[in-house]
């Protein structure tokens, strides 16, 4: 009982890792990790999205009728975007400007659409909330690897702060969109070849 | 009957004796006169930035394969060709280091991840160059010539519509990458491998054709976009990279003239001077498709 959920759980950091492994999501991914904050932020949104639309729907999916269950989940899971778009703009306006249109987006990331369909509306609350906690971790700690890599070898900072002297110069190539996907695709490969040997 | 002289095997019954090797040493053999060129005009700055990026490029090569477990084929000429022609994109005040980024970024991203030589979908070199391009831009767009900054004469052409003499142009007295200044001389090297037979006239044909007609008929003065930027370099020795290029022949027509298309499209109404590495690349990428696409019909096939 307690291993299935922590099996639930482990799932989504590494085995399936939604970004590693299922390549899902890529739009937020590949758009916004161009900082570090900018990743953690984006994965935590994700996370708290992810984790209280799996409860909900759960919760509810003997009642929800098969044929319209695309739209209930759109539904639910836009109801606690607004949530996440709002405390943004009320609590770290900065971060929601940076964010800007891919806080909203977050209802159609196709991870949590997918979470739903495959996890939620098949199995028990609690197996739902270790199953989104895991995904949720697993999303945020790629977007924030992905993000200080770009920021570090784009401006030469972490989470802001300047790391590297004024002797470097910066590749600012790594914080335009073809910077992410040429980290993506080396640290995918990179999990390859870990996860082979492992 | 003496039956033991008789083998029985399935074609191919002749075999060239070119291989790999004594291809890519006869390709640096044939960009001798164009480094010879940069050296003339840019002097020490030119051999350093050559010697730099040949090694960054057999550097990478070899650190590569030796993680991966293959074989190293260093010697086989594949790397120093890639390092030479980054080195023959660059401009002249590029800092060293610059170099080594572009020669290991041209052979590790643009060549060895997709599984070496032979795998590659893009011309190795010029990966390298639209990486440090978009990297580095101010570093990668400021020239020098004899020993003044300036402009290259597309960007004086594009900026403030000042044409450069013709003959300045073919000789290689202007500003610009360090190989891209000499028509000349690289037309010489072209002459050499064509003479070898190692090199398809029509993907350069097509493209250096259609530059020329476009710009003919909108009202250009045509000769100045052939010599000008590195329409040259780029038709000649990239297009024509056998790895990224397409094995029919209607499709190295069709090649030249998608790359020519994108060069004119750039240089007359794009944000860039010049189009000539954007061009070859995203024809690069259509190579798999034309391939499909301008499949000669086998004998007596019938669809």
């Amino acid at each position: 009982m307690a291993g299935q959920l922590i099996n639930d759980f482990k799932n989504g950091l590494w085995q399936e890792n939604p970004i590693f492994r299922l390549v899902i999501g890529m739009c937020p991914t590949l758009a916004v990790t161009n900082t570090t904050e900018n990743g953690l932020a984006m994965g935590i949104a994700t996370l708290f999205v992810l984790l209280s639309s799996e409860i909900v729907i759960s919760t509810i999916k003997k009642l929800i009728p098969s044929n319209v269950r695309i739209p209930s989940y759109i539904l639910i899971i836009a109801t606690f975007v607004t949530f996440v778009d709002y405390f943004l703009k009320a609590f770290f306006p900065s971060i929601a400007a940076s964010l800007s249109l891919f806080v909203p987006l977050i209802v159609v990331n196709c991870l949590i659409l997918g979470r739903q369909e495959a996890f939620a509306s098949k199995n028990p609350v609690h197996r739902s909330i270790a199953d989104a906690l895991g995904m949720g971790l697993g999303f945020t700690w790629a977007l924030t690897l992905l993000g200080a890599i770009r920021e570090f070898l784009g401006m030469g900072s972490i989470f802001g702060l300047q790391i590297l002297g004024a002797w470097y110069k910066p590749m600012i190539i790594m914080v335009l969109p073809a910077g992410a996907f040429i980290s993506l695709g080396i640290l995918v490969g990179i999990m390859n070849i870990i996860s082979r040997e492992g | 009957m003496n039956n033991e002289q008789l083998i029985v095997t399935s074609s191919p019954h002749v075999r060239a004796t070119d291989s790999v090797s004594k291809i890519m040493w006869t390709v640096v053999i044939s960009l001798l006169p164009a480094v010879l060129a940069a050296v003339y005009y840019f002097s020490f700055r030119a051999v350093a930035i050559i010697l730099v990026s040949v090694l960054g490029a057999v550097a990478t090569e070899y650190i590569f394969q030796n993680v991966r477990g293959k074989e190293v084929t260093i010697a086989d000429g594949s790397a120093v060709v890639t390092g030479v022609l980054l080195a023959l994109t660059l401009p002249p005040t590029i800092p060293l280091w610059t170099v080594l980024v572009g020669s290991a970024v041209a052979i590790g991203l643009g060549k060895q991840v997709f599984g070496g030589l032979g795998h590659n979908p893009f011309n190795p070199a010029l990966v390298g160059r639209a990486f440090l391009m978009a990297a580095y831009p101010v570093l990668m767009t400021t020239w020098q010539l004899d020993g003044q900054t300036t402009a290259t004469p597309l960007n004086l052409f594009k900026m403030q519509g000042i044409m450069t003499d013709v003959w300045q142009l073919f000789v290689g007295h202007i500003g610009g990458s360090l190989g891209e200044t000499s028509a000349f001389a690289l037309l010489i090297g072209f002459a050499y491998l064509l003479y070898k037979g190692y090199v398809n006239w029509r993907i350069p044909a097509g493209m250096i054709g259609t530059v020329f007609l476009l710009t003919l008929v909108f009202g250009q003065n045509p000769i100045f976009h052939l010599f000008a930027g590195s329409l040259m370099l780029g038709a000649l020795y990239m297009a024509t990279d056998m790895v990224s290029s397409p094995v029919t022949k209607s499709g190295r027509w069709l090649f030249g003239f998608g790359a020519g298309l994108i060069v004119v499209v750039i240089r007359l109404w794009g944000g860039y001077p010049e189009g000539v590495m954007y061009g070859i690349l995203l024809m690069n990428t259509a190579v798999p498709l034309i391939n499909r696409y301008t499949r000669p019909r086998s004998l007596g096939e019938v669809k």
